[in-house]
């Protein structure tokens, strides 16, 4: 028996090079949403009503002063990052016209929620709005073991959709 | 007279416009000066935040660590338990006590990108006193400490002390995640959880929703004295004797939001670790279903053990069984409510009456998604002779 345990031991070591949590690079979910030609980056900050707001959504304030975005006429992209359970996670979001248009978990560093990442649990975001109390006009259905996960997608949704129509109304700031 | 004053206005005029003119050239160099500055300032600025920004991140882009390198977290949950229950059995002592029953915190550290620490550290009933015989009411306990390696995008494998995988709450057991006040009594007394060995588990997931865990790992220890229940036989991977692993296998399947089913199988060779003869091998199977839709939530686990040899049997440990059912509704974000049915029973293998049921109603208020406050009230139904505990339990439990 006690073989059986070097054996796995020696076989987790052996692979560890092929590891990674991370699913799509940011930069490459970058070029896929702008089809390789991405706008250049500008910077949202966290100043005013908009920092407010972002507190009330995150349920805690914004881990920067600022975050970047992409936006070309109506489509923008973010990429942010927000605490699940310890760690955190990355998403990338395409906003199309104040709707989820995709969203993608790009890097998931949690031990246990991985299956965020599956496109059935993605997919229930795409078309959600904004509804007028901050909320998403769609439900999610979470996933048993991964609350603090799923949580933490649904607030950068939310988030993502806020800071959307804000930089579309004053015209890109 | 009035000519010569004309002419020598337009000089000054002239003259004036010429200085003007000077002027604005002047102005528009300051102008270019200062947009320049600007435009500097600018870049300065945006290297700065951006720097600030980087290290806050860490080198992996982490942000929220601690330690010197940024990639050392820190975590915890912990609940406090007031219960309040008439023993309904003849001459049986009620049980009003109030408990920090669990104060726990994990600490995880990231070597690299696919190689991670992570630890439990619990303090149970707020107290632990160094006693002779051991006899304090308290525990300090390691549940988890393990080093965990990413293989692929989608197998990972864990060396050390782990959370066995099975059950429901075993492995996520948070106050904020779960109904009542008390774990359930069917985890407890047969899963049984909280439960961590010692070992190793190699974990696959497939993109069809598919996860598969492996584990081979030190096992229970169970003993006549206390009728072979599993409960019992946890050693709690201190000085645990080894002389017979354990092996687990669970498959989950998550493919449909909302849904999960699991099933556990355990194979241990000797249960008692060669330590009574009249025992021998045990075979654990669990299953459950955890379905959320929309407000609705639904729990239901099953699980039984099968001992062998002639000294189970004797007492009828030789199946141990419970299983429970569990709906919820969640109100709003910060109400939701529940009802739970439990059975179960550690000598379920004669026809003794040794079964205990219970009735659980209650209701969570979740001040924040990491605090919680619970209320439930409970009916017990118990064999002859036992204590039978009806009444009702408050808590508060966080997590963070």
């Amino acid at each position: 028996m006690q073989k059986q345990f070097i054996v796995l031991i020696l076989l987790a070591v052996s692979s560890a090079s092929q590891a990674g949590g991370m699913y799509q690079h940011p930069d490459a979910f970058l070029t896929a949403a702008f089809d390789g030609k991405a706008p250049k980056p500008k910077f949202i900050w966290f100043t005013g009503d908009i920092g407010k707001s972002a507190t009330t959504i995150l349920n805690h304030k914004p881990a920067s002063l600022r975050t970047r975005y992409w936006l070309k006429e109506k489509r923008s992209v973010w990429v942010l990052e927000e605490v699940g359970k310890e760690k955190p996670i990355t998403i990338g979001i395409i906003i199309n016209d104040n709707r989820i248009e995709k969203i993608k978990v790009l890097i998931f560093r949690e031990s246990r929620g991985w299956e965020i990442k599956r496109n059935d649990f993605t997919k229930q975001f795409t078309n959600a709005e904004l509804s007028n109390d901050g909320k998403l006009t769609q439900n999610i259905d979470g996933i048993s073991g991964a609350t603090l996960s799923v949580k933490a997608v649904t607030r950068l949704s939310r988030l993502s959709l806020y800071l959307h129509s804000q930089v579309t109304k004053n015209n890109g700031r | 007279m009035i000519y010569r004053s004309t002419l020598i206005a337009l000089c000054f005029g002239l003259a004036g416009y010429a200085h003007s003119s000077e002027d604005v050239e002047h102005l528009h160099q300051d102008i270019e000066q200062v947009k320049t500055q600007y435009l500097e300032m600018q870049q300065r600025l945006d290297a700065a935040l951006t720097a600030i920004e980087e290290q806050g991140k860490g080198e992996q882009g982490k942000r929220d660590g601690h330690g010197t390198s940024g990639k050392t977290y820190v975590g915890g949950y912990g609940e406090l338990h007031y219960n309040n229950l008439d023993n309904k059995t003849a001459g049986g002592s009620d049980k009003e006590q109030i408990d920090f029953h669990r104060f726990v915190l994990f600490f995880g550290h990231d070597f690299t990108d696919k190689i991670r620490f992570n630890s439990e550290f619990e303090l149970e009933h707020a107290l632990s006193k160094d006693t002779a015989d051991g006899s304090n009411g308290g525990e300090v306990e390691l549940e988890q400490a393990y080093i965990e390696i990413d293989l692929s995008e989608s197998s990972s494998a864990k060396a050390g002390v782990f959370l066995v995988p099975v059950g429901i709450l075993n492995e996520t057991h948070e106050p904020p995640t779960f109904y009542g006040v008390e774990r359930n009594n069917v985890e407890k007394n047969i899963v049984p959880a909280t439960w961590w060995e010692a070992g190793a588990v190699y974990t696959m997931h497939f993109d069809s929703g598919l996860n598969i865990d492996t584990a081979i790992h030190s096992g229970l220890l169970t003993s006549s004295s206390s009728n072979y229940a599993v409960r019992k036989g946890r050693q709690k991977s201190a000085n645990a004797t080894a002389n017979d692993l354990a092996y687990t296998i669970r498959l989950k399947w998550t493919a449909v939001p909302g849904l999960e089913l699991a099933a556990t199988l355990q194979h241990q060779a000797d249960i008692t670790q060669g330590t009574d003869a009249t025992a021998g091998s045990a075979n654990l199977i669990e299953a459950h279903a955890v379905w959320q839709k929309g407000p609705f939530n639904l729990r239901a686990l099953y699980a039984t053990w099968d001992l062998d040899g002639t000294g189970p049997a004797s007492v009828g440990a030789d199946e141990q069984t419970g299983w429970y059912v569990e709906p919820a509704y969640r109100i709003n974000e910060q109400w939701g409510v529940f009802g739970r049915y439990n059975e179960w029973d550690n000598r379920a293998g004669d026809s003794t009456d040794s079964e205990y049921s219970q009735i659980d109603v209650g209701v969570n208020y979740w001040l924040h998604e990491g605090v919680v406050f619970k209320f439930d009230y409970q009916d017990q139904d118990v064999p002859v002779g036992k204590n039978e505990f009806d009444g009702f339990n408050l808590g508060v439990g966080y997590q963070f």
